[in-house]
């Protein structure tokens, strides 16, 4: 049916209206605005049955400017949106405008009868428009508004409606418009109305329940009322579960990524370094870095800053790793517990030496566009970012995985993990791995240091907050085994969002590292501990 | 027997020590009190505060000491212990504020009264009382440390894994003492003392005393420690440090021996710690941060840790050089101190006491083949400087290769 929805749209504005006739042929936009231009209320109304007429959702925002008293006309004959602040926009292009200043304009005055005209047409627009999501929208705010005045424009839209999932939130709206309106309904369409409402399951739904149980006058009534409130209780419990879940996977991602280039070079050479931290603060500064001169320099590039950071922030973390190791670490084997201390040492440096060259302060790292922004996924909330983080902390897993174990460098670390002397005895360079090693866990660091620069202050201190929880999740998960981490990192991420609701982010935090402590003395080699009598020193 | 342990602690080493130990607590507090002001030999009351602070410091580096140097269990917790006897001791200092806070409030501190709390704490009850307060600086830091020890050592997480989680337990105490509804003034901490067991706690005369009396807990601390070492027990402790393994298949409680080091060397930080907090004046949750207790073992590394003397030495070292270089470059200290850590790792395992007793121990070898090949006649060395070189003594033990081998 192509002619259908234009047609009744042409067929409700006429009665709507009682336009003496249509115009001939549909307009364009830019022909009709003008128009409008010291306009009387009988040519207005004819500018806007023109207006929709088009059938162009982009006419919506002028609409809608007329009839919140947002148009404005200038004695050179323009005409423009201005909403009190902001920007002054040209009426037809939506483009601000240069050379208009806010004292040129005239309001377009309109009554109250084309106030109303005004409204019907904007729903009609939305609400009978070609794109699904522009009818998804429009149908939310006027689930929102609940205004008795839209029931017959719903009521019409209903019946055009053909797909399910629109017509869904059109009848919510009009069942809340319906409960709203306080007129006296019949049983039927009562429980109809408070089902479809129920059917949403969201806290806005439950405030309209609650509101209208006061005011329920009947016993069925009431029952119907505590049902939906019940229904929609239970699936708010359900989606605050997946939601925890959700936000679980999201800060174990964050710490598998903090944490694994530490589980990489603690399972090989025993060692925890305490520089990690610092290599992710560097990863974080070279996305920094990469942004600033795309900013100055190649301002169209932003969305590819991360494509660029991403492997510059490998290779710099990398070196920087190679070097501490050569330079420092190689000196001191055998001694796990002074290399602590001496990468300890390197880490105040490293913290330290930032603070004087890019100041104590916060740096500001953009999102791309890709990153900014949510989306609604079965009734929650999920942010780009987070998502990207959660996908990436999977793709860098899977190709460590892929390095230890399809790689030669890969069967060297592993076999200098379990047994170094007879790795060594074999012929394995164990300096070497030792090397490269390190150069690996402080690449991944600098990578983690670029999806965390996305979600978290820039700053030298960056990396101190990471360091523990790091730590945490590398005692925990065990080592020599990357599947520990991963499922030390999301186990720690999940219970710690579990346990927030109950007793607060600090405190879950103290149960957390409590766990953590009396776990260590059950298995004091971790979750996934390597078997055999060489672990044992 | 406990006089004989005395005595057999008591070498010539360690009579200097506690000898100087004692003369700085008779004469720092009789330079600051009675001679006048401006006088070239007069202690500054600044300084007699500083220098406390420092001597705590100190006792608490020998409390790390006694487990790092001698047991090898290197706990990066141990500031843990010290903020846990500086609140014991903050609680009791509060307690003597009475109705003389902002609040006027006879038994409430005033962040409580602040918190809109009706009664006190039950772990408030009792802190008035001097007596009960000193047992707790005493207990709930050995407590603490017997609990953590118990688990940890019966369940032999050793090594790297028990730095972790000894870091794991400091941080998990800061963010609880962070939190105000613990009842221990949250971020702020306790601070804004009066008095100190009826004297003023500002006044120069407490100040001096509260000096003698860290001064002496040192000597005390340094007689204790210096009586684990050179008793069996200490020698099993320098066993486990260097192989524990086989410490234990000789059949060794290794565990009890652990234990039973850690609890000490808890009781001392606690002590440390309750000195502390009077001559600086206030108490709050930074003192849990781990970095503050990674701090304190870089006291021991840099003074030589496996001797008594070196922490002792690193602690008062260290912190003249923060003094000193917060105040001329702010910027500076982080590098100096990191650099601190490297240098000492790499190029002084054994600290500066470890470099000035091996530089000895090279010299008299040199005399010592020097005379020989001198007086090739004469086959009979000088009475006291004997024709082979000594080794070191056994508190002079190097540390080099102490730790348990990388797992393998």
């Amino acid at each position: 049916m192509p002619f259908a929805r234009p047609f009744a749209i042409l067929l409700f504005l006429l009665a709507l209206l009682g336009a003496a006739a249509a115009p001939a042929r549909a307009q364009s936009p830019a022909e009709i605005v003008p128009t409008m231009f010291d306009a009387s209320l009988r040519e207005l109304e004819d500018a806007v049955a023109a207006l929709v007429a088009t059938g162009d959702p982009a006419v919506v925002p002028v609409l809608r400017a007329l009839g919140d008293g947002n148009l404005y006309e200038t004695d050179a004959g323009g005409i423009y949106i201005f909403s009190g602040s902001g920007p002054i926009l040209d009426a037809v292009t939506g483009e601000p405008v240069e050379g208009v200043v806010e004292g040129d304009l005239s309001r377009i005055r309109i009554n109250n009868s084309l106030r109303r005209d005004v409204a019907a047409a904007i729903g009609n627009l939305t609400l009978m428009s070609e794109n699904d999501r522009t009818r998804m929208s429009a149908a939310r705010e006027m689930f929102s508004t609940a205004d008795p005045d839209n029931i017959p424009l719903l009521e019409e839209a209903i019946a055009a409606e053909e797909n399910a999932g629109v017509r869904a939130v059109m009848e919510q709206a009009r069942a809340a418009a319906l409960l709203a309106s306080g007129e006296t309904l019949t049983e039927e369409q009562f429980s109809q109305a408070i089902a479809a409402i129920a059917s949403r399951s969201d806290r806005e739904s439950l405030a309209i329940l609650t509101r209208n149980l006061a005011n329920a006058t009947t016993d069925t009534q009431r029952t119907a009322i505590n049902a939906g409130i019940e229904r929609i209780n239970q699936a708010l419990a359900i989606r605050d579960v997946a939601q925890n879940v959700w936000y679980g996977i999201s800060l174990g991602s964050v710490l598998l990524l903090a944490a694994i280039g530490l589980a990489i070079t603690f399972g090989v050479m025993g060692v925890i370094n305490m520089a990690h931290g610092e290599m992710v603060m560097i990863g974080a500064y070279v996305t920094f870095m990469v942004q600033e001169v795309i900013r100055t320099s190649f301002p169209g590039a932003f969305d590819y800053s991360l494509a660029i950071a991403i492997p510059l922030a490998f290779l710099v973390t990398g070196l920087v790793g190679v070097a501490i190791e050569r330079g420092i670490i190689r000196w001191l084997y055998g001694r796990p517990l002074e290399t602590l201390l001496a990468t300890w040492g390197l880490s105040l440096i490293i913290q330290q030496g930032v603070r004087t060259i890019f100041g104590p302060t916060n740096r500001d790292v953009g999102n791309p566009s890709f990153m900014s922004g949510t989306f609604e996924f079965m009734g929650l909330m999920i942010t780009w970012n987070r998502l990207w983080i959660v996908i990436f902390a999977a793709v860098v897993f899977a190709l460590l995985l892929l390095v230890l174990n399809r790689t030669s460098l890969g069967l060297q670390m592993r076999a200098v993990t379990q047994n170094r002397r007879m790795a060594s005895a074999m012929g394995i360079r164990t300096p070497w791995v030792d090397a490269m090693t390190f150069g690996l866990g402080s690449g991944v660091a600098g990578l983690a240091g670029v999806a965390l620069s996305q979600i978290d202050n820039v700053s030298p201190n960056l990396g101190q907050n990471y360091i523990i929880d790091s730590f945490m999740v590398v005692v925990f998960g065990g080592v020599g085994n990357l599947w520990g981490t991963l499922v030390g990192a999301l186990t720690l991420g999940v219970a710690n969002k579990f346990l927030e609701p109950f007793a607060g982010a600090v405190l879950a935090k103290i149960v957390i590292l409590v766990l953590i402590i009396l776990f260590i003395q059950r298995r004091p080699r971790g979750l996934f501990a390597l078997k055999g009598r060489a672990v044992d020193a | 027997m406990i006089t004989k342990a005395v005595l057999r602690a008591l070498d010539t080493k360690a009579v200097i020590v506690i000898s100087i130990l004692v003369a700085v607590a008779i004469l720092v507090p009789l330079s600051n009190l009675f001679l006048p002001v401006g006088h070239p030999m007069r202690v500054p009351n600044y300084l007699v505060s500083l220098l406390g602070k420092y001597l705590s410091y100190a006792m608490l580096a020998l409390a790390l000491d006694l487990i790092w140097g001698y047991a090898g269990i290197l706990s990066l917790g141990h500031g843990a212990f010290f903020a846990l006897g500086g609140y014991a001791m903050g609680m009791y200092l509060m307690r003597q504020i009475g109705d003389r806070g902002v609040y006027a409030n006879a038994t409430l501190p005033d962040f409580m009264v602040f918190l809109g709390w009706q009664d006190l704490p039950w772990y408030w009850q009792g802190m008035d009382m001097f007596w009960f307060a000193a047992l707790m600086i005493v207990f709930v830091p050995g407590l603490l440390a017997f609990v953590f020890g118990w688990f940890a050592f019966r369940s032999r997480v050793t090594g790297v894994y028990f730095s972790i989680i000894s870091q794991a337990m400091v941080f998990a105490l800061m963010l609880a003492f962070f939190r105000n509804d613990m009842g221990f003034g949250g971020n702020n901490g306790l601070t804004d003392f009066k008095d100190i067991l009826g004297a003023p706690i500002a006044a120069p005369a407490t100040r001096a005393a509260l000096f003698s009396a860290t001064a002496l807990a040192l000597a005390i601390s340094f007689l204790l420690c210096a009586m684990v070492i050179k008793s069996k027990l200490g020698k099993v402790m320098v066993a486990v440090r260097d192989a524990e393994s086989r410490t234990r298949f000789i059949g060794y409680r290794v565990e009890n021996v652990k234990l039973f080091a850690f609890t000490v060397s808890a009781v001392i930080a606690g002590v440390a710690g309750a000195l502390y907090v009077p001559q600086v004046g206030i108490i709050n949750p930074g003192e849990f941060s781990p970095a503050n207790s990674i701090e304190i073992v870089i006291w021991t590394a840099v003074g030589g840790r496996g001797t008594l003397l070196g922490p002792i030495i690193g602690a008062i070292l260290v912190n003249a050089g923060k003094s000193y270089f917060t105040g001329a470059f702010p910027d500076f200290w982080l590098f100096a101190l990191g650099g601190l850590f490297v240098f000492v790792t790499l190029f002084m395992p054994k600290g500066i006491v470890g470099v000035f007793v091996s530089a000895w121990t090279a010299l008299r070898a040199r005399r010592a083949s020097a005379r020989a090949q001198k007086g090739i006649g004469s086959v009979t060395p000088g009475p006291d400087e004997p024709a082979t070189p000594r080794t070191a003594p056994d508190d002079e033990a190097a540390p080099h290769g102490a730790e348990p081998k990388p797992a393998e």
